[in-house]
């Protein structure tokens, strides 16, 4: 059972550990003997906190700085005791530790009372997620064994406890003397409650969620053809549930459905059955195109949410403050996107918990809640309903600097697209033919070329241009003009005036473009100024990551193009460069 | 599931997304015991199958048995193997058994450099071809991102330290104050160009975790492990010249996890044979932030 221990700096955590180790025999031959030598031949006086601190960095800074693990145990079962460090400083080193750990101690020391750390760190265990705890009352050697210190400390940090919903144990302890840690000792007969060695058996293992709905965020998709293997297998940890061999299950955000097939394992009996916290690989029934990021649920249970708007709480440790109008990426099951930040709702002051609306950035050790907006939709559920699914980190510039739990999904602006999509994923018909096998057969892998740039600048020669190129070279390829779609499709919505229901004349051809993508075809549209907004509604639409934006002409833009082409002058060049961009991405093959 | 599953699963989700997030990954194996568990996970985790190439320092000092036992598996699984070797050191005789320099030197030298450039793509990488039976100089040199490690946390204090996804400057070397934190199973897949990230899977495994794995799972393990009738038998395996074996009788699987429950090495550290530990008050931290596994 993994045990994090925490509280503010100094209040004595190492000690107790220390004293744990050594008073329960769980020490290495030698080692209590040698650092006990090395404190006299420094001249300091010996303290159990040295046996943790086994960096060096560490004993000449006396403070730990990372969380060290320690591996222990009792009659009952073996123990990760995790020490978190209790300076500010190393708050992210803290989270790690406790992020780890199925219960916590908290120590408070008796001279000092309750401190900053003492109350944030509190707050992170029950973000983190951490039901049981414990409060060790420490040093209470240095306040004669004072029963009314201890009681005053119980009062005011229960209080606080139960401000954050947690609740727990009280023990007063002297890791200095050894009270209370593995025995009681005569020095506080007034107290009548466990050992903090009883109490770590007290702590009940966590039961895998396997009562809860089945969550299982796609890690990866493998065939490993290399290998003569055929077998196209869904990889993946189970967050929560269970699944068996025959459920009917959806992937989310597509909405796409399948049904497990077999489960499969490499030198294990075969089994038809998979709960929480097993890390697993199954088949599919029907062949269906689903990539990592999605989240794979089964049909006949509650549905996660799924949107590109929620309200969160968050806790930050970046160096950079998290600010509006700032890309960050989100990671959130095996998800990752581009998020921004919406709006602080208000900041939480994570020593005393008292709130302010006026910041307008989340600062480093801030904790905060936020609405946050990401490109493309998330899949999730509520903390509350179910944890697991719940929790997402940030990513800024290749550091996560914060993480969150989602309280509320709120609507975003693609929602009438998106339930359009999922619909038709859900109803989507396949073939024997799966998309790898016309991919192999065609020796080309589909693509949507979007050739977009300002009025007049040449976008329907590059792309017959392109058109004729590949054709030449064997490709199936195929150009369709806007126009075709406006007249046709789009008969009943087009108005006299011009862009009159743009997303909805965007959400067609993108249909329309769908089906030739699924086909296997390399299609070419050309379209006037696409804006990024036209972009996804575009690529929330096509169930396809291959969609390359080919900018035509010299007027500036900020629309995210893969090349930018300069139109009729140099069109030789373009098709140079749109042919070498589709090689480099796999599309088609390199000589 | 038991702690042992707990552990498998815990480890086989590491090593997946290793697999998803770096496009130049690969598995450090150093063909002990613990290493080998950790290529076992690999197939766990990839239906029988290891997606990424092995990679293994050779010292020119390492036991026979060891280099035997590696081409033995790379044949039978398939492996994509690779070795690097510091060749020139080995020529110019800048290694402790030729008398020239001390432990740390030599472990610098032979392992921390060979690892160094054989990641980085400098130096030349033997790799295995299948069908001509043979190493040949490896034609591709693009640097490794991310490369998966053995080591455990129990091993000794700077190991206490690690994180499943750790990452490496320019230089190989490791901020032990300053490393990103890791939560909810959400690990530090993004790097800058330039760095590398160490991947740590068997984080949480102790030493009897392992032998108990090797004992459900029967994986091959290199014969060193075993008393051979001369009451000696290697607990933790390095370069000849600088591992020295333990007494002990344990002539197989179960016996070796039958001694480790009785308690009879709970008071004698694992890597207690190795000589590179003892030097100067701390001599593996001192090698590890410098890029050592």
């Amino acid at each position: 059972m993994n045990i994090v221990i925490a509280g503010h700096v100094d209040h004595g955590k190492s000690t107790v550990i220390g004293r744990l180790l050594a008073d329960t025999d769980s020490l290495p031959e030698g080692k209590l003997e040698m650092v006990k030598r090395n404190c006299e031949l420094n001249s300091r006086p010996f303290e159990y906190a040295f046996l943790l601190d086994a960096l060096k960095d560490e004993q000449s800074q006396g403070i730990t700085i990372d969380s060290a693990r320690v591996f222990f145990s009792t009659a009952k079962r073996d123990y990760i005791i995790i020490d978190a460090p209790g300076h500010i400083e190393f708050l992210k080193n803290m989270v790690t530790g406790a992020s780890r750990a199925e219960a916590a101690l908290l120590v408070i020391d008796a001279a000092e009372g309750i401190q900053e750390n003492s109350r944030r760190h509190g707050y992170m265990v029950s973000m983190l997620g951490i039901k049981q705890i414990v409060a060790l009352v420490s040093k209470m050697d240095l306040v004669k064994y004072d029963k009314a210190t201890f009681d005053a400390i119980v009062a005011e940090y229960k209080k606080f406890l139960s401000d954050v919903n947690l609740s727990g144990e009280f023990i007063p302890v002297s890791g200095m003397a050894g009270d209370n840690i593995t025995a009681a000792g005569n020095r506080m007969s007034w107290y009548k409650g466990p050992t903090v060695l009883e109490a770590l058996d007290i702590f009940i293992k966590d039961p895998p969620a396997i009562d809860k709905p089945f969550r299982m965020p796609v890690q990866d998709v493998y065939k490993f053809t290399k290998w003569k293997d055929n077998r196209r297998v869904v990889a993946g940890t189970v967050a929560t549930g269970q699944i068996n061999v025959g459920d009917e299950i959806v992937f989310y955000p597509s909405g796409k459905t399948s049904s497990v097939k077999s489960i499969e394992g490499f030198n294990c009996p075969e089994h038809t059955t998979a709960s929480a916290g097993e890390a697993v690989a199954f088949t599919l029934s029907k062949q269906i195109y689903i990539k990592r990021g999605e989240m794979a649920v089964k049909a006949n249970q509650d549905h996660p949410k799924v949107t590109g708007r929620f309200r969160a709480n968050i806790f930050w440790m970046g160096k950079n403050s998290l600010e509006k109008n700032k890309k960050y990426m989100i990671k959130l099951g095996t998800t990752k996107e581009t998020v921004e930040l919406e709006q602080i709702i208000r900041i939480i002051n994570g020593a005393d918990l008292s709130s302010e609306t006026t910041k307008r950035c989340v600062e480093r050790h801030d904790v905060a809640e936020c609405i946050f907006t990401s490109q493309q939709a998330l899949t999730f559920d509520l903390t509350e309903e179910n944890a697991a699914t719940s929790r997402f980190v940030i990513v800024d510039n290749y550091e996560i600097c914060g993480g969150g739990i989602i309280r509320q999904a709120l609507e975003d602006k693609h929602l009438w697209l998106r339930d359009y999509v999922m619909r038709r994923n859900y109803k989507w018909e396949t073939g024997i033919i799966s998309r790898e096998d016309r991919a192999e057969r065609y020796n080309q892998k589909s693509a949507l070329i979007l050739i977009t740039g300002e009025k007049d600048v040449g976008k329907k020669s590059v792309a017959k241009a392109v058109e004729a190129k590949l054709f030449a070279e064997g490709k199936i390829v195929y150009f369709l003009g806007i126009g075709n779609i406006l007249y046709g499709v789009d008969a009943d919505i087009k108005a006299p005036g011009i862009n009159s229901n743009k997303p909805e004349h965007l959400r067609r051809l993108s249909e329309v473009a769908n089906i030739m993508l699924d086909a296997g075809i390399i299609l070419i549209i050309t379209a006037v100024e696409l804006t990024n907004d036209d972009l996804e509604i575009i690529k929330g639409t096509i169930d396809t990551d291959s969609i390359e934006v080919i900018w035509v002409g010299d007027s500036p833009t900020d629309v995210n193009y893969d090349v930018k082409a300069s139109g009729v002058e140099t069109i030789d060049e373009d098709i140079d460069s749109i042919k070498k961009m589709l090689q480099n991405k796999g599309i088609i093959f390199k000589p | 599931m038991d702690h042992l599953d707990h552990l498998e699963s815990t480890s086989v989700y590491i090593l997946r997304e290793a697999y998803a997030n770096f496009k130049n990954l690969c598995m450090l194996w150093s063909i002990g015991k613990d290493s080998t568990v950790m290529l076992w996970l690999a197939r766990k985790a990839f239906l029988g199958h290891v997606p990424f190439p092995l990679v293994h320092i050779d010292t020119g000092y390492k036991i026979p048995e060891m280099i035997e036992y590696r081409d033995k598996l790379t044949r039978e699984w398939g492996l994509n193997m690779i070795y690097g070797m510091n060749t020139d050191a080995l020529k110019k005789k800048q290694t402790l058994p030729s008398g020239n320099v001390d432990h740390l030197s030599c472990c610098r030298t032979l392992k921390t450099e060979a690892l160094k450039h054989t990641l980085s793509g400098r130096w030349p990488r033997h790799r295995y071809n299948h069908l001509k039976n043979k190493y040949e100089i490896d034609s591709n040199t693009d640097a490794f991102t991310g490369v998966i490690v053995g080591v455990r946390s129990d091993e000794e204090g700077s190991r206490s330290k690690e994180r499943y996804f750790s990452a490496r400057d320019r230089e190989n070397q490791w901020d032990v104050a300053d490393q990103p934190p890791e939560f909810w199973n959400h690990y530090k897949t993004d790097f800058a160009p330039g760095t590398h990230v160490r991947v740590h899977p068997l984080l949480d495994w102790t030493e009897l975790n392992i032998w108990e794995y090797i004992q459900r799972e029967k994986i091959p393990t290199v014969s060193l492990y075993y008393d051979q009738g001369d009451g000696k038998r290697y607990r933790s395996l390095g370069c000849d010249p600088c591992t020295h074996p333990i007494a002990s009788t344990s002539k197989n699987v179960s016996e070796i996890v039958a001694e480790f429950k009785s308690g009879k090495l709970s008071n004698i550290a694992e890597r207690s044979g190795r000589a590179q530990d003892k030097e100067d008050g701390g001599g593996l931290e001192t090698l590890r932030r410098e890029g050592y596994m």
